[in-house]
């Protein structure tokens, strides 16, 4: 017992040093419960955000813009897979965090039950939900975990380009044609409120926070990383004479932030709760996936040990 | 090893990459993969989409032997009390010292 406060004084010490915590380091369980939590479903989020994506791969106005999103759910997939690697290093096995995933006993990004509609969501997508991802990630590039911050720096330098290209998509839409802006305003109307929630609830609501914060897993609360977006976010929108749907909003020349109206957590949590237009179809898509990979992964193995070409075969 | 024949997880792999020729390699994550020609391939897919590598190595992880934090202490103990393998242990007569070193 006492051995165990000292770990966590020199824990903590370490942390308030600004040191990384590493795999093999002591650490409290519910630092590692908490980090296999959060690094799971982010890792989840990203390969089902692969998903309402990939729905318009083929339906690409053009052949620059279908090579750009197969380039950029590619990476979604590589991120995925950082991420997961990230969480093997907590002693969490990958199998049993997919299946977390295909039960519904763990959970993604609350945007992907919502279905792209349009080609002008692919654009919005990029530029507002790849943009809210990156407010998140510098912060969690950070963060006190080593193998976790190393991912996060990566998988950055890697959403710098989603952004751009989905900020490019929109800002051509915005110039197009009446139709064209229609679809994307349209498109911004639908997903603005939505991409606000994926910072969380708000502070005073959000359970989790204090704990994370402490050992430095988060270092910013979602209310401050929300208002970083937004004053980041509107300027772009008003330089392409795009509307933000949001009747009360007002600028603060004195805080120098932009205030919104009211969120809609309401319906944030209906759609977590397996309510939303996509819950479903997105599960059922990964277990297909899944499933219908695995003669792939039994022939891989087979065909490995057959030829004995897997270097270190005792 | 013998659990991943059930469950097809496949083996995990350590990959190292050498951004330069010249330079040494460095440690960049892992992937599973069932032969280490999946690996490699895996390998760059994962981590060289952008040309971040010139060469990549790849090893098993169960291959991997490595120290751990709490050997800190008394593993590397004995290279701290010879401080006379240092060139500032040295001293060098003041004359010769701001002309020849």
């Amino acid at each position: 017992m006492i051995n165990e406060e000292l770990e966590l004084q020199k824990f903590e010490q370490k942390i308030a040093n600004g040191e990384k915590i590493e795999p093999k380091d002591w650490m409290p369980e519910k630092y590692r419960k908490q980090l296999i939590r959060m690094i799971a479903q982010h890792a989840h989020s990203e390969i089902v955000g692969m998903l309402p994506e990939g729905n318009w791969i083929t339906r690409a106005p053009s052949l620059r813009r279908k090579m750009v999103l197969l380039a950029k759910v590619q990476d979604e997939g590589g991120h995925g897979l950082y991420l997961y690697s990230a969480a093997e290093t907590l002693g969490a096995d990958r199998k049993d965090l997919i299946e977390a995933l295909l039960n519904g006993k763990m959970k993604y990004s609350n945007i992907f039950n919502y279905p792209t509609l349009s080609w002008a969501d692919i654009g919005i997508i990029g530029w507002l939900v790849d943009g809210a991802a990156i407010v998140n990630q510098t912060m969690l590039a950070k963060c006190s975990y080593g193998p976790y911050s190393r991912a996060m720096i990566r998988i950055c330098k890697e959403e710098n380009f989603h952004k751009r290209q989905g900020y490019e998509n929109v800002s051509v839409l915005a110039q197009g044609n009446a139709k064209q802006k229609q679809m994307v305003q349209d498109a911004l109307n639908r997903w603005w409120w939505q991409t606000l929630m994926m910072f969380g609830p708000h502070d005073e609501n959000s359970t989790n926070t204090v704990d994370l914060m402490r050992w430095k897993i988060k270092l910013e609360t979602n209310d401050s990383l929300r208002q970083r977006f937004i004053n980041l976010t509107i300027p772009q929108a008003y330089a392409i004479g795009l509307t933000i749907p949001d009747n009360d909003l007002k600028y603060n020349e004195k805080t120098q932030n932009w205030e919104i109206g009211k969120i809609n957590f309401d319906e944030l949590y209906n759609v977590i709760n397996g309510n939303g237009p996509c819950n479903r179809i997105r599960i059922a898509e990964r277990k297909k996936s899944y499933e219908e990979g695995n003669w792939v992964r039994i022939a891989a193995e087979n065909y490995a040990l057959k030829n004995k070409n897997n270097y270190g075969t005792k | 090893m013998a659990q991943n024949k059930i469950d097809t997880e496949l083996y995990l792999w350590e990959v190292f990459v050498q951004d330069k020729f010249g330079e040494p390699f460095t440690h960049c994550g892992s992937v599973h993969a069932s032969d280490s020609e999946m690996a490699l391939q895996n390998a760059r897919d994962a981590y060289s989409r952008r040309n971040e590598a010139k060469t990549i190595w790849i090893v098993k992880s169960s291959e991997i032997i490595s120290t751990t934090p709490s050997d800190e202490g008394p593993f590397f103990e004995p290279s701290n009390d010879k401080i006379y393998r240092h060139p500032q242990f040295y001293t060098i007569p003041k004359s010769v010292k701001d002309k020849l070193f």
